[in-house]
């Protein structure tokens, strides 16, 4: 954890960006919960309820062109990376006015525009190609860095590995983000990995790696630093480990039976974002009524982004044709 | 008319690939002994590219197919055009993931919005008892796929123009090599450019009797060509040269013509690529037809080792002979 007692700290600047992040994160994911609950989405949707420290501080340090690649429990990721809310919002409702046109939905949301490159379905898939598009930034001789994120779960499967030996060996500019909260679908974490931090793991492949609190906007603030960092200074990639919790279960309709009671409900009770809001307040860098007005303009640009997605059009079926190949498949 | 050179196929592809990097600095090469210190890969046909290129364009990667693939679909997302060598078609089957879910399908995942412009070239082929792990053809479980096409040329002149079409391409192509097709021999013109995705080749005309085939079946198939004159069998030989998306226009204008029909392929006759363009005959042109169209494929086991058994799993050029003597009876 923040070994370092000389750690870049967050000032009132920094910490107000992250609670904005992290804000837009929950008030968005609370609008699709809704949305799904009153019959109007019908998606798979896995929510990043109770993880936002982890991409609303990395997304902090990232530039408009640096890019993410993230996985089916990502929404958090990209709202954190500046993804616009109407077209993701057509995009979960299955309409043409989606960032994919309704053709990937939820799981696969993409938005190169604001470097949301890759979301994928597959456990551990995000990493492998994070990896290329780091090449492409080296090569580019620019000083673009790219997040792949994926979860405790994913670092047992192969492209994990080979991902991060390769990241390694070529020095790309990529950070491991590994959101650690604590499950694989219903699997405890130590049922299924064999070491007590993932980020030990990181020795294997000659990488820096590092155990931080993922519900701390300090730790993760030094961390997320040092990284990006070494990421743009060319000397190559590092693995976070992220601790946090997961507080909605695997996906949406997840009834929480194979969960210790006592210990989500103490999770919960630590929630990471009313914290961050009563410690803005104690450390005199907003005011309730500044917050609050914070808060009702990003519900604000929810509802609206909401209605947008309500309205937009549902694709024709021509749509199966297009996009399969460059060139339009013939009827 | 252009001077003919002569090559084979492992040169052919090696000429392609330094025009094409000449040509376009965003193309890359990457895979498993490919800089030239590791030999140019595995039969050599990437050899003087990362000297003449840089082995920042040309890299050698550790044996980790996963990671070999998904640096070439992030670097064409980033907008570069690599080359990836998976040394043999078999461990594609390790990489599935990402060329399936994720190089074949992002174009239409993202609404159009990404396009993932990868080649990926692979060796395959049995007759060099390799046996069971090492010389499947595959391309069937490829052509399933939307999103990705798959090419396999049997001369070098359609290797050299076809693998400029697939650097070019704006998706995904699997591009297949043989043994047999690599060290063959044959004429190149020296100016030979790119050749058009998805379209056959009649590679010998005749009146009596289609035969669709593609690779190293394709020399078997031309092997078998004299013994089909001695019988007075007059065969058209339909190269289909990109197995995905195929040629419908060429194949059925030559089984409308002839009306009698074989399909010769390495891969595994049932549920292989000849059983979709079987289909398709059939349901294009059913009151055309002399006879059921033919099919001729491996058997379904494993590739076996014993010379005497992999002989028999090929599709031999006798064989072909006795079926097309059958389609004529
Ligand atoms: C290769 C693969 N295997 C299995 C699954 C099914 N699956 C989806 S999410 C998941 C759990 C992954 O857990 P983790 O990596 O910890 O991420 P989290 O969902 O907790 O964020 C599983 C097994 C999958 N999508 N991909």
């Amino acid at each position: 954890m923040a070994e370092q007692s000389n750690a870049p700290k967050p000032d009132a600047q920094a910490l107000l960006d992250i609670f904005r992040r992290m804000v837009r994160i929950e008030r968005n994911d609370d609008a699709i919960r809704t949305a799904m609950r009153r019959g109007r989405i019908t998606a798979p949707y896995y929510s990043g309820r109770g993880q936002e420290v982890i991409p609303a501080t990395i997304s902090h340090f990232l530039n408009d062109d640096d890019q993410i690649c993230t996985i089916y429990r990502g929404i958090h990721d990209m709202v954190a990376k500046g993804i616009p809310l109407r077209p993701l919002w057509a995009e979960i409702s299955g309409k043409v006015d989606g960032t994919c046109k309704g053709k990937g939905g939820p799981m696969h949301l993409t938005h190169p525009e604001t470097g949301v490159m890759v979301t994928t379905g597959i456990v551990g898939s995000s990493m492998p190609i994070a990896n290329g598009l780091g090449w492409a930034a080296k090569l580019d001789g620019s000083k673009r860095v790219v997040v792949a994120y994926f979860g405790d779960g994913a670092s047992n499967i192969g492209a994990f590995h080979e991902a991060l030996n390769l990241a390694s060996l070529w020095k790309l500019p990529v950070l491991f983000v590994c959101q650690n909260n604590g499950f694989g679908e219903h699997t405890r974490y130590e049922i299924a990995t064999s070491v007590d931090k993932i980020s030990t793991r990181a020795v294997s492949y000659n990488m820096p790696g590092f155990t931080v609190n993922g519900n701390d906007p300090d730790d993760m603030y030094a961390h997320v630093h040092a990284a990006v960092a070494r990421a743009r200074a060319g000397e190559g990639p590092t693995l976070l480990e992220c601790k946090t919790f997961r507080f909605l279960g695997h996906l949406i309709g997840d009834d929480d039976f194979y969960m210790d009671k006592a210990e989500k409900e103490a999770a919960m009770a630590k929630d990471p974002l009313p914290r961050l809001r009563a410690r803005l307040i104690a450390e005199g860098h907003a005011s309730e009524a500044d917050l609050d007005k914070l808060i009702a303009d990003i519900e604000a640009e929810i509802a609206d982004a909401q209605e947008y997605g309500a309205n937009s059009p549902t694709p024709s079926r021509d749509e199966l044709r297009r996009d399969v190949f460059a060139e339009e498949m013939p009827a | 008319m252009s001077v003919m050179l002569q090559m084979n196929g492992i040169q052919a592809i090696n000429a392609a690939m330094v025009e094409a990097m000449e040509a376009d600095p965003k193309v890359l090469v990457l895979g498993e002994d490919i800089a030239d210190p590791q030999g140019g890969g595995v039969t050599g046909t990437m050899k003087g590219l990362s000297t003449r290129f840089g082995e920042h364009r040309v890299r050698t990667t550790p044996i980790s197919e996963q990671a070999i693939i998904g640096a070439a679909i992030g670097a064409a997302l980033g907008g570069y055009k690599p080359v990836a060598e998976i040394m043999l078609m078999n461990f594609t089957t390790v990489a599935m993931d990402m060329i399936f879910n994720h190089a074949a399908k992002l174009r239409f995942m993202s609404g159009g919005q990404s396009q993932v412009p990868i080649t990926i070239r692979t060796l395959t082929g049995a007759g060099w008892q390799t046996a069971g792990q090492h010389c499947d053809h595959l391309e069937g479980w490829f052509a399933h796929a939307a999103g990705i096409k798959v090419i396999a040329a049997s001369s070098p002149a359609d290797m050299k123009g076809l693998m400029l079409s697939c650097i070019q391409d704006p998706d995904p192509c699997l591009f297949i090599e043989t043994g047999m097709t690599l060290f063959s021999p044959g004429e190149v013109p020296a100016d030979q450019g790119p050749i058009p995705l998805g379209k056959a080749k009649v590679a010998v005309s005749g009146s009596d009797i289609t035969i669709v085939t593609w690779a190293a079946q394709t020399i078997r198939c031309m092997m078998a060509l004299q013994a089909l004159g001695e019988a007075g069998i007059s065969a058209e030989i339909v190269d289909l040269r990109t197995i995905s998306p195929w040629d419908k226009e060429t194949v059925l204008a030559s089984a409308a013509k002839t009306g009698r029909v074989m399909i010769a392929h390495e891969a595994v006759r049932d549920f292989g690529p000849g059983a979709e363009i079987a289909a398709t005959i059939h349901e294009e042109l059913f009151g055309q037809l002399k006879k059921p169209v033919k099919r001729l494929g491996a058997p379904k086991c494993a590739v076996p080792f014993a010379k005497v058994l992999e002989d028999a799993y090929l599709v031999q050029p006798d064989d072909i002979v006795a079926a097309a003597k059958a389609l004529m009876g």
